[in-house]
């Protein structure tokens, strides 16, 4: 194990995960502070006028210094809508992988400690959905759920639809890590010693064995949180996902797309870039954490 | 209380089912205990000795509750345990405690060391306040050499002695009489064993526990034994006073394991020797599980199990031969 | 010339940014052609260290910070990773505690002895296997032929570890170097596998250090000993004159506290304490927060090793308590 001490060297020693840190942490602050720093609100209809629509960056000639990276179709600020945006991504990224983890890490506990024909079922339930593709899915869900609701009831559930969608379509990656290492943990003889005590499965698994197996639990959470981004992304960019008067960052990059062409590139690009640069941030910080709390690949620390 | 044994077998019986694929129409059977019956005298140590695959290990997690017997009684102060709901097992459990051979791994290392030795006293013993836990907590580890400090630490903070007396700590907070301990010196430095092994001997002095100790280091037996059960391929082959079995070896088999010590003094590892390995214990020899390697052996052996059976120097050997 | 002569080795490992630890603190040792030397000590008292340097097998970030190495006359230090190939695995052969770190799992046995042999050896195939199946049964493996073309897992413990001997004599080496061999096995695998290499190493005139924590292994199989604590050696000469008579208060300590030497039902000898780690040790002998007949002197100066014990209070006779 190591320490929080140790832990915390290790990262002001490493430049990417000092760089890939820094990063998240200002688009979160961005995404937290969005009310109080957005130059505008994107939400209010009543502080957009539609004659503000389509202006380049403030630094390009036509450019308003209202607007830092320009305006959108609808005249909304497109550095307001990113810091919105990346709110909307991340509340759905992190909320889809409490979901994923919830139902992988419960799955998995009991398909690791009972075994047998709940651990055969389990797993094979879990090898049936990973052959499905989570996009696929996801459209499918998302197409019925548009289908069977108007537009404003869309709208307003469409976060919590997402989450939920993207959450049950990832559980069994969360499931086979955790199943895997309370595989290995219930073979240690604490937990004999536990038995010996006679306690009950219940509270051996909760209170012995989870604890141990959170380390992997964390660092796929990291990946996962930006996979969950990514698929949400690609959902809002085919039109299922967030509406556009709520826009996250993948809507945000389709309501531009269509105007590449017509030489406002801005309302795609700068999504697009926030979008990359918090997705690679997190798969770095992911591969980082695996590599310091993998004690295989550890040598002489804590 | 009773003057019978504290804890007895009665035809105790593991089978193991091996993994096959679900087609295959054989379903072979590891038959880790094949009928053992001991009794454990209150006050003694009493040892199990063999080499792995013995069912040594076995024998220790079906008494205490590891492992279901698929045959046989396990008797706790004359009362059957075996197969006894949780409820009414419970407050035996306190009164039977068992001690891991790894250190490393039988303690939970994300735990304390005082959330280690609490747990049991909060599962077992209900009825303590926090107070009271914390004062048992406090005594058991003066008893086992702990500094109090320790309590709230972390396992890997610790060395493997250090943690070993914690794990002895942790099986005798609950106050038992009945002890298995598996190999808990074995993983252990040399002069660490001498330290963990005095600590035992004390221990029992002052709690007069009863031991069951299991091991493969015949040395440690001679010294720390009351009385010896030498096992082989999931049966008892001899059993007999500590002093006896190393005197007057009965079993050919006890023999082997004692000629096979190596020894400080006038020993060598260029005896002739009988070679040969474990049978294989899924499908083990009809007769004797000793005579493919026993130099004695005859047809006899080869067509007819022994019995465990008392000699007249009060010994109890299974060997057709033994006098 | 011995054949194999240690001079003052010493290994470092960093830590942190700047300074660096210890593992081995100056350690010396001779052996002849033929000689068979025991090296004892307790976990992290540096024995298996002791091996990996003689290989030059140090593994990163650790590396030999001072000493010669001297084999025939020549230090291995010195020798380019291409030239000391030529001489592990070859000339000099290493038996290690767990069979499947030398035995690749996914290769049948056969592949891996010829191999080994075609690393060192320019020999047709059929020779290589003749010279395999030779050396199988030269290590009492039975159908030798049969077992050339079975996997690591289908053998038993005992099994394996003979094959890993087999592996080991096959490019008939000079020095075997056995770290731990017999330690995960029964004992009366572990006596037939001793039987078995010290019979090898006779009929060859093979040297072997043998690394154990075993003082009653050693006993049998070893003419010289040595004892190590703390990345030192404390103690070293003849195998029995050292069992019978140690000088250095922690060899009485450590064979003391051996049941075999208590008398039944009493309590046995114990040293207190435990060894300290590398990163802490004390000041002087590093044996002396341990030791009852430790002096002002012992805390403040490192005891040379002096009549074969690095002690400034040796034992003079066997039967003085330490």
């Amino acid at each position: 194990m190591i320490s929080l001490k140790g832990f915390l060297r290790r990262f002001f020693s490493d430049p990417v995960a000092i760089g890939a840190g820094l990063v998240l942490l200002v688009l979160v602050l961005m995404a937290v502070l969005a009310p109080f720093l957005a130059p505008q609100n994107p939400y209010d209809l009543m502080q957009l006028d539609i004659m503000d629509s389509e202006m380049p960056p403030s630094w390009k000639p036509g450019g308003d210094p209202r607007f830092w990276l320009g305006t959108d179709a609808q005249g909304r600020g497109v550095f307001s809508t990113i810091m919105y945006g990346t709110g909307i991504s991340l509340v759905i990224g992190i909320g889809a992988v409490i979901v994923q983890a919830v139902l992988g890490v419960t799955l998995g506990l009991i398909a690791g400690y009972k075994g047998g024909w709940l651990d055969s079922f389990l797993m094979r339930l879990a090898d049936i959905q990973l052959s499905l593709s989570t996009l696929m899915m996801a459209i499918i869900a998302l197409a019925l759920f548009q289908a069977a609701f108007d537009a404003n009831i869309y709208a307003d559930y469409a976060i919590i639809m997402l989450i939920m969608v993207i959450g049950i379509a990832e559980w069994p990656k969360f499931a086979r890590t955790v199943r895997s290492s309370v595989l290995g943990e219930r073979k240690k003889e604490y937990v004999d010693a536990a038995r010996v005590i006679g306690l009950p499965p219940r509270k051996i698994m909760w209170g012995h064995i989870l604890p141990n197996t959170l380390t992997p639990v964390l660092v796929i959470s990291t990946i996962q949180v930006a996979e969950a981004i990514m698929i949400e992304a690609s959902l809002s960019f085919l039109g299922l996902g967030m509406p556009v008067d709520r826009p996250s960052l993948g809507s945000l990059i389709r309501s531009g797309f269509e105007f590449i062409f017509s030489g406002s590139w801005w309302i795609t690009l700068y999504p697009a870039i926030v979008l990359v640069a918090l997705i690679l941030a997190l798969n770095l910080l992911g591969d980082w954490l695996r590599d310091v709390l993998n004690p295989k690949l550890r040598r002489g620390e804590d | 209380m009773t003057t019978g044994p504290i804890v007895e077998t009665k035809g105790l019986e593991v089978r193991f089912p091996l993994p096959t694929h679900f087609l295959s129409r054989q379903k072979p059977v590891l038959h880790a205990l094949n009928g053992v019956d001991i009794a454990i005298s209150p006050g003694e140590t009493f040892c199990v000795v063999g080499e792995s695959g013995c069912g040594k290990t076995t024998l220790g997690r079906a008494i205490m509750g590891l492992l279901e017997p698929s045959a046989g009684e396990i008797l706790f102060r004359g009362q059957r345990i075996d197969g006894m709901d949780e409820t009414t097992r419970k407050p035996i459990r306190r009164d039977m405690q068992m001690v891991f051979q790894n250190p490393y791994a039988s303690l939970n290392p994300r735990r304390n060391v005082f959330e280690t030795l609490a747990e049991p006293v909060r599962h077992l013993m209900p009825e303590k306040s926090p107070a009271e836990l914390r004062r048992q907590v406090e005594e058991v580890l003066a008893a086992t050499g702990c500094d109090p400090s320790w309590q709230r630490r972390l396992p890997h903070e610790f060395s493997g002695g250090q943690r070993q007396r914690i794990a002895i700590a942790r099986a005798l907070v609950t106050n038992p009489a009945f002890i298995v301990a598996d190999e808990p010196i074995s993983a252990l430095d040399v002069s660490i064993q001498a330290q963990i092994l005095n600590l035992l001997t004390d221990l029992q002095g002052e709690r007069g526990l009863t031991y069951l100790f299991i091991t493969h280091d015949l040395s440690v037996v001679e010294h720390f034994g009351t009385r010896v059960a030498v096992m082989y391929l999931g049966a008892v082959m001899e059993l007999a006073p500590a002093e006896t079995i190393f005197d007057t070896p009965k079993h050919p088999y006890t023999r082997l394991l004692l000629d096979a010590i190596p020894k400080l003094r006038g020993g060598s590892f260029d005896k002739p020797r009988t070679p040969g390995e474990l049978p294989d214990p899924v499908n083990p020899p009809p007769g004797c599980p000793f005579a493919p390697r026993c130099p004695m052996a005859e047809d006899l052996c080869r067509r007819d199990r022994p019995r465990l059976r008392e000699l007249p120097d009060g010994t109890h050997a299974a060997c057709h031969f033994a006098e | 010339m011995p054949m194999l002569e240690v001079q003052d080795l010493h290994v470092a490992f960093p830590q942190g940014r700047k300074s660096e630890v210890e593992a081995l603190r100056g350690v010396d040792l001779t052996l002849e052609k033929g000689e068979r030397l025991g090296v004892v000590g307790e976990s992290g008292a540096g024995k298996s260290m002791l091996a990996f340097a003689i290989l030059n097998l140090i593994a990163e970030p650790g590396r030999v910070s001072r000493g010669r190495i001297m084999f025939h006359g020549q230090n291995l230090l010195d020798l380019s990773e291409r030239d000391i190939r030529a001489v592990r695995g070859n000339r000099i052969s290493m038996i290690f505690q767990d069979p499947m770190v030398t035995l690749n799992p996914v290769l049948s046995i056969g592949t891996q002895m010829m191999e080994t042999l075609r690393a060192h050896r320019r020999i047709s195939g059929a020779e290589a296997r003749r010279l395999c199946i030779a050396k199988l049964r030269e290590v009492a493996i039975p159908s030798p032929e049969s077992r050339l073309d079975a996997y690591p897992h289908e053998l038993s413990g005992g099994l394996r570890q003979r094959v890993v001997i087999a592996i080991a004599l096959l490019t008939d080496p000079e020095l075997i170097i056995a770290d731990e061999p017999t330690t995960a096995l029964d004992v009366t695998i572990q006596a037939e596998i001793m039987a078995l290499i010290l019979k090898l190493c006779r009929e060859n005139d093979v040297a072997l250090i043998l690394i154990t924590h075993d003082l009653g292994v050693v006993a049998e199989a070893t003419e010289r000993l040595m004892i190590m604590y703390a990345g030192k050696c404390v103690e070293t000469g003849a195998t029995g004159a050292i069992i019978n008579a140690p000088h250095h208060p922690y060899s009485a300590g450590l064979l003391r506290a051996l049941p075999q030497n208590a008398a039944r039902g009493t309590r046995l000898y114990q040293i207190p304490g435990s060894m300290p780690p590398i990163t802490a040790l004390p000041a002087g002998c590093a044996y002396h927060p341990r030791c009852a007949r430790a002096t002002a002197l012992c805390k403040a100066e490192i005891p040379p090793l002096q009549n074969g014990a690095a002690c400034f209070h040796p034992l003079t006779a066997p039967e003085e308590v330490p």
